[in-house]
């Protein structure tokens, strides 16, 4: 479990980022964390592995207080896949790159070869196995940063924005991925503007503005309601949008996607006699 | 970090900042000089203490502070490395060697304070304009200040490669010189290929919005030398060589 109590986070440069955030996060959970630009989300997850220690309030993972511990202790828990995959990149070869987390946590070599192999093959990797990491494509290079902190299995997966920039068949992946994991009893925490693929996930959705935290709940919930979306300057999904427009009392607006919608309609239209099957 | 925030210009309004770029160019030139010059810790010390007016003028004090303590390592490094010399060379710690020590360090920090300080009241803008005048070719010019204007993201792009790095287990707190200095790859590869990619994305971009069109560039604003620039420069120069007379090195 992460525990985030009253949480206050001040940059060096003096910018207050996080103002009294409370949150808590249990095993097995998948959590959207979104929010407009600077709204303190990565600032927020960056709080989960220890990186930044809380200005104010108290961060607690398992049990310990992330200021009481290191971060490569943390880490081991606590996966957190950057937004960027040029800034963790320095190996010779794809395989080195992925065995780097293990080697760093004392895994023994005969695992680290296995679990390598294993991982670059479930990401689609492993032909690249012996290629640089840097001839890779733009959606290769994002399954690689994945990949390499996947590795090590941690209890906690944190992907920040793992979707931007991807066309939808490396987002089909990165869904497949998250699937996977979140099947083995884990936990996964992603932070995104991607609202279409929100919507596709249907996880609890944190919704974040200016270092606070303005809902929590089902997604169905938070982002089917205009006012909360607006206030967290994010547009409603667009079938959420066609039931508002539509005005009807027979159609909910907790509508999120076509299948929603379909299964709204359908009767209504076998109703009056248009819907042909 | 702290050092490279020392090296970066803030807007405030102060005298100091106001100045022609060239006029404190020549108070550099001039603090530079005399602290290559002399080796006398005692002299060195009363150059770094005389800094401190006019950084106070300039209302720069805590950014030049942070600079000098960013640099403490380094310091503290250039002092060991100096007394273990002169340690083998004289067969022991002798007070001419802890002097010579000493007087190095002290270079080291006042160079540190008298750049920081031209640095953190000069725009890049008019550091360009500066060098323009002085005939230096406008690639050059232009070279040098996007340098400098990259310092801070390349500071920041670095911070994120720790955490990167670190939220993967990466200890750099842990573990003997060699270990220590072998952990620093992680970092320094991708910080080199970002600013490689950097430089490409810049080159593209800047040639898009058509850079080099036009052989010979005029400038909007021209940089003029004020009275209170001759003054500043005439005192730098009177400085100088009245020390030089005083106390000859």
């Amino acid at each position: 479990m992460i525990e985030v109590r009253d949480v206050y986070y001040t940059y060096p440069n003096g910018f207050t980022a996080l103002k009294g955030v409370n949150l808590t996060i249990r095993k097995g959970e998948c959590v959207a964390i979104m929010g407009e630009n600077g709204a303190g989300k990565t600032t927020l997850v960056k709080h989960f592995n220890g990186l930044l220690k809380p200005t104010r309030g108290t961060v607690v993972v398992d049990g310990v207080d992330t200021r009481e511990t290191s971060v490569a202790q943390l880490a081991r828990k606590v996966g957190l896949v950057f937004q960027n995959p040029d800034h963790q990149f320095f190996s010779e070869t794809v395989e080195e790159e992925v065995a780097f987390a293990l080697r760093n946590f004392g895994f023994p070599e005969d695992e680290v070869e296995r679990r390598v192999e294993k991982v670059l093959k479930r990401m689609g990797l492993l032909e690249y196995r012996k290629s640089s990491p840097f001839s890779l494509s733009g959606g290769e290079k994002k399954r690689l940063a994945i990949a390499s902190i996947v590795v090590f299995e941690p209890e906690y997966l944190v992907l920040d924005e793992p979707t931007i920039g991807q066309d939808y068949i490396q987002k089909v992946e990165i869904r497949r991925v998250i699937d996977s994991y979140l099947e083995t009893g884990r936990t996964v925490v992603i932070v995104t503007h991607d609202l279409e693929f929100v919507v596709d996930l249907r996880p609890r959705v944190v919704l974040m503005s200016r270092g606070r935290i303005l809902a929590d709940g089902k997604a169905e919930e938070i982002l089917s309601d205009s006012k909360l979306m607006d206030d967290a300057s994010l547009l409603l999904p667009q079938m959420t949008e066609l039931a508002y427009k539509l005005g009807n009392p027979k159609i909910p607006r907790t509508i999120l996607d076509e299948n929603d919608m379909l299964e709204v309609v359908k009767p209504l239209l076998k109703h009056r006699g248009v819907w042909r099957s | 970090m702290r050092v490279f925030e020392g090296l970066r210009f803030r807007r405030v309004p102060s005298p100091i900042h106001e100045l022609d770029p060239r006029s404190k160019a020549v108070y550099v030139a001039v603090l530079s000089v005399l602290s290559i010059v002399y080796s006398d810790p005692l002299i060195l010390a009363i150059l770094m203490v005389m800094q401190i007016p006019l950084v106070y003028i300039a209302k720069v004090m805590r950014f030049w502070l942070n600079s000098l303590r960013g640099s403490t390592f380094l310091a503290v490094f250039i002092f060991a490395v100096n007394l273990l010399t002169s340690y083998l060379y004289m067969g022991g710690f002798t007070l001419e060697g802890l002097l010579t020590a000493t007087a190095m360090t002290l270079r080291f920090i006042l160079l540190m304070g008298v750049f920081s300080l031209f640095f953190l009241t000069t725009t890049p803008e008019d550091l360009s304009l500066a060098l323009e005048k002085l005939r230096i070719p406008y690639d050059i010019c232009f070279a040098f200040t996007a340098a400098m204007r990259f310092v801070p993201d390349i500071a920041l792009e670095a911070q994120s490669i720790m955490d990167a790095q670190k939220s993967r287990g990466l200890e750099l707190e842990r573990g003997g010189f060699i270990e220590r200095i072998r952990k620093t790859l992680p970092i320094l590869v991708p910080l080199f290929i970002r600013s490689f990619q950097r430089s490409l994305e810049l080159a593209e971009a800047m040639e898009s919005r058509a850079y080099g069109a036009i052989e010979k560039r005029t400038s909007l604003y021209e940089l003029k030398m004020a009275r209170n620039d001759y003054v500043f420069m005439i005192l730098s120069i009177i400085l100088l060589t009245a020390t030089l007379l005083i106390k000859p090195p």
